[in-house]
């Protein structure tokens, strides 16, 4: 509470103590965040309004606007019964409810809703409401003192601003798929087609690319005046702080550390993430979608690409971000950060899973003073379950898959191109399934061989 | 106005600029092939790519930041000294001290959207299909720039020296330690063995490398100061100076065939 007073205090003229004055010092911010709302909300309405075609809709949010400015006024009363946020009772009901599964299985769900019902997601309207609905929600959580000390963090401000700029853009790109798809079904080019006449650079790109220079420098430039760089106390190598963690962008890499060893969510994963990347366009043979948005035209790519980057790239950064706390423990949005919360750790290798409680023998082990073959021997026979569906998983399913699901795409890649894609998909599907196992069997490790420091 | 015109008809400025102000239509062509710094631009495009739906202007505004990066870099290194003794006290100074306080801000919220726009940059390309042939060689120096943006924002996260960096590096640059074979803590690091003695030990598997150190230290300070300012720009700018040509030579602005 402390460091975000100093840092975010001085800009917006709050300063924040972890006594109850805690509404008090964020009245102003809130008070203009609601106001920033309801501006937006006033232009919109009277864009609307003079176009004359939505004037139900240019009401509509007028009134919103309103409404919005009252929360405001509320706001910057900075009164405990005044501000508005949300129960206590629901906050603790979100802390109590939310976990690594139901978040996972919570944005799976939302972003297969949103893939699902584009369509309908995708109209102005729609997506206006939804902004709003999810501004309004971020402001009664900024009412909660333990959901602002984290979101308000200055190095976390980024990540939320990550997550706007998502959603902007992918319903900038989504909307104009839709109508791309529409048309392409219809028998018709891309709208991109349409517009195919040339213009001179100078003046028309040229003049956009000032504009967006001169927009991105006042932009960078009120972020810097509001918002003071974080700085914490000289480094010491033996003050371990805790939660310690990666700089934000690589906080999806840590949280891959709870379900892998650093080998792998460490070094071979994110080495396989750039190799993938690279490799894409020489795996994706479909000749459409060129030059212009479309989803149906290319839907295994758009699915593979969306799934890698959204679900175990953003999300996974946002959990371990805001989520994860002390001990790397997950806490609820509103929960506070103690680092005495323990978390009963009971997971099983499946060797010990295997020998040990479906077969009721010991692990096996070689006898005093066998020879390294041996020790070995007896290493593979302990592991063979792991290995061995492993082996299934990474040797024969590429082939399996070839002869049924992607036959299409193993006659069109040829041997080595579907290998490398098949292999790609598999390993990244590693990191999902290990969660389903971890969450369903406590598993921990498939393989465990420290002897060689080898655990998968 | 006359003034102006003097000016421009001066033998300074005609020298500087050769060509007339990019007025009628032949001089805005003129403009285009006889500037340096316009000339990596075409002179005419099609109008459906540069439309900011379809570009959303992300590429460009990574390069500016990248600018940003690099100016406000500079003067930042006028007034920081990579050591134990002056690193954390030199960025108190340039908070409590120097003019132009908000140094450090601009650069490392410049740094931060930098991270933001390469992404958004990335996928707006994904999104249009736009790595497909003849531009996947440029999708691969994308990757390789959007690698890199990351371990320019990397290495300067230490900088600063204090808690936040120390420990966002230890625990970052930890992963090293596992690599498989060259890491001391990875699998089959025992493999290299001779007559008994490790090859990969704390002190010289690949963390040793990258910190310089068995700790994050001053040798690590030092490391990544180097990096920071140094290798990694260099690499950069020369892939980015590619990174454009190709976009040129692949065809400009993707758009539907």
């Amino acid at each position: 509470m402390e460091h975000l007073g100093t840092s975010l205090g001085p800009a917006l003229g709050l300063f924040l103590s972890s006594s109850g004055t805690f509404l008090k010092d964020v009245a102003g911010f809130l008070g203009s965040y609601y106001t920033g709302i309801a501006i937006m909300n006033a232009v919109f309405a009277l864009i609307l309004w003079q176009k004359k075609k939505q004037t139900g809709w240019a009401i509509f949010w007028a009134v919103f606007a309103s409404v919005m400015m009252i929360l405001a006024s509320l706001a910057l009363s900075g009164s405990s019964t005044l501000v508005p946020g949300l129960p206590l009772a629901s906050r603790h009901l979100v802390n109590r409810l939310s976990g690594p599964v139901l978040y996972t299985l919570g944005t799976t769900a939302l972003f297969t809703i949103l893939f699902v019902f584009r369509k309908f997601f995708v109209q102005p309207m729609v997506a206006w409401s939804v902004l709003n609905i999810a501004l309004v929600l971020m402001g009664l959580s900024m009412a909660d003192e333990n959901f602002a000390s984290i979101v308000m963090k200055p190095d976390n401000v980024p990540i939320v601003g990550l997550v706007f700029l998502l959603a902007f853009f992918t319903w900038v790109a989504t909307k104009q798929a839709v109508v791309n798809d529409e048309r392409i079904r219809q028998g018709l080019p891309p709208m991109e087609k349409l517009a195919d006449e040339k213009v001179l650079v100078w003046p028309d790109l040229v003049y956009t690319e000032l504009i967006c220079m001169v927009g991105v420098s006042a932009f960078l430039l009120l972020w810097a005046i509001c918002l003071p760089a974080p700085l914490e106390e000289p480094a010491s190598s033996v003050k371990t702080p805790n939660p310690s963690k990666a700089p934000w962008y690589f906080l999806g890499l840590q949280e891959m550390l709870v379900y892998f060893d650093p080998w792998y969510a460490g070094v071979v994963l994110p080495s396989l993430v750039v190799f993938g990347l690279m490799a894409m366009p020489y795996l994706d043979f479909n000749k459409k979608g060129n030059g212009y948005y479309s989803i149906e035209e290319r839907k295994f790519s758009y699915l593979v690409y969306q799934f890698g980057f959204f679900e175990l790239w953003i999300t996974l950064i946002i959990l371990g971000t805001f989520l994860r706390g002390p001990n790397w423990n997950f806490f609820g949005p509103f929960e506070y950060w103690t680092p005495y919360k323990v978390e009963v750790l009971n997971n099983v290798d499946l060797p010990q899973m295997f020998w040990v409680n479906l077969l009721d023998q010991p692990l096996p082990r070689a006898p005093q003073g066998a020879g390294t073959l041996s020790q070995i021997g007896y290493i593979l026979l302990r592991e063979a379950p792991g290995l061995l569906l492993l082996g299934a998983y990474l040797v024969l399913l590429p082939p399996l898959l070839a002869v049924t699901v992607f036959r299409g795409f193993f006659a069109k890649m040829g041997f080595i191109r579907y290998m490398i894609m098949a292999n790609l998909m598999l390993l990244m599907l590693t990191l999902p399934l290990k969660m389903i196992l971890r969450w369903t069997l406590n598993l921990k490790y498939l393989v465990s061989i420290p002897e060689f420091s080898l655990n998968f | 106005m006359a003034i102006g015109e003097t000016i421009r008809n001066s033998q300074i400025w005609k020298s500087i600029f050769r060509h007339p102000m990019p007025l009628d239509r032949r001089n805005r062509i003129v403009v285009m092939l006889t500037n340096f710094f316009l000339h990596l631009h075409p002179v005419s495009i099609k109008k459906q790519g540069i439309a900011l739906s379809f570009t959303w202007c992300m590429g460009g505004v990574t390069f500016f930041l990248f600018l940003v990066e690099t100016v406000t870099g500079v003067l930042l290194m006028f007034y920081y000294r990579p050591t134990l003794e002056w690193a954390y006290n030199d960025i108190l100074a340039l908070r409590d001290v120097t003019s132009l306080g908000i140094l450090r801000e601009l650069h490392r919220w410049g740094a931060h959207a930098m991270v933001i726009t390469t992404w958004l940059h990335m996928y707006r390309v994904f999104l249009t299909g736009s790595y497909k042939p003849p531009r996947e060689f440029n999708w691969v120096i994308g990757v390789i720039l959007l690698l890199l943006t990351l371990l320019l924002s990397f290495t300067g996260y230490l900088l600063p020296w204090d808690q936040l960096a120390i420990w966002a590096i230890t625990v970052g640059s930890n992963m090293a330690r596992a690599t498989p074979i060259l890491g001391y803590e990875g699998p089959g690091q025992q493999l290299l063995t001779i007559g008994g003695i490790d090859m990969i030990t704390d002190a010289s598997d690949a963390r040793f490398g990258l910190l310089g150190a068995r700790f994050v230290g001053e040798e690590t300070l030092n490391r990544f100061y180097v990096l920071h300012c140094i290798a990694i720009p260099l690499a950069v700018a020369l892939l980015l100076a590619i990174h454009f040509w190709r976009v040129r030579k692949d065809g400009g602005i993707s758009g539907p065939l």
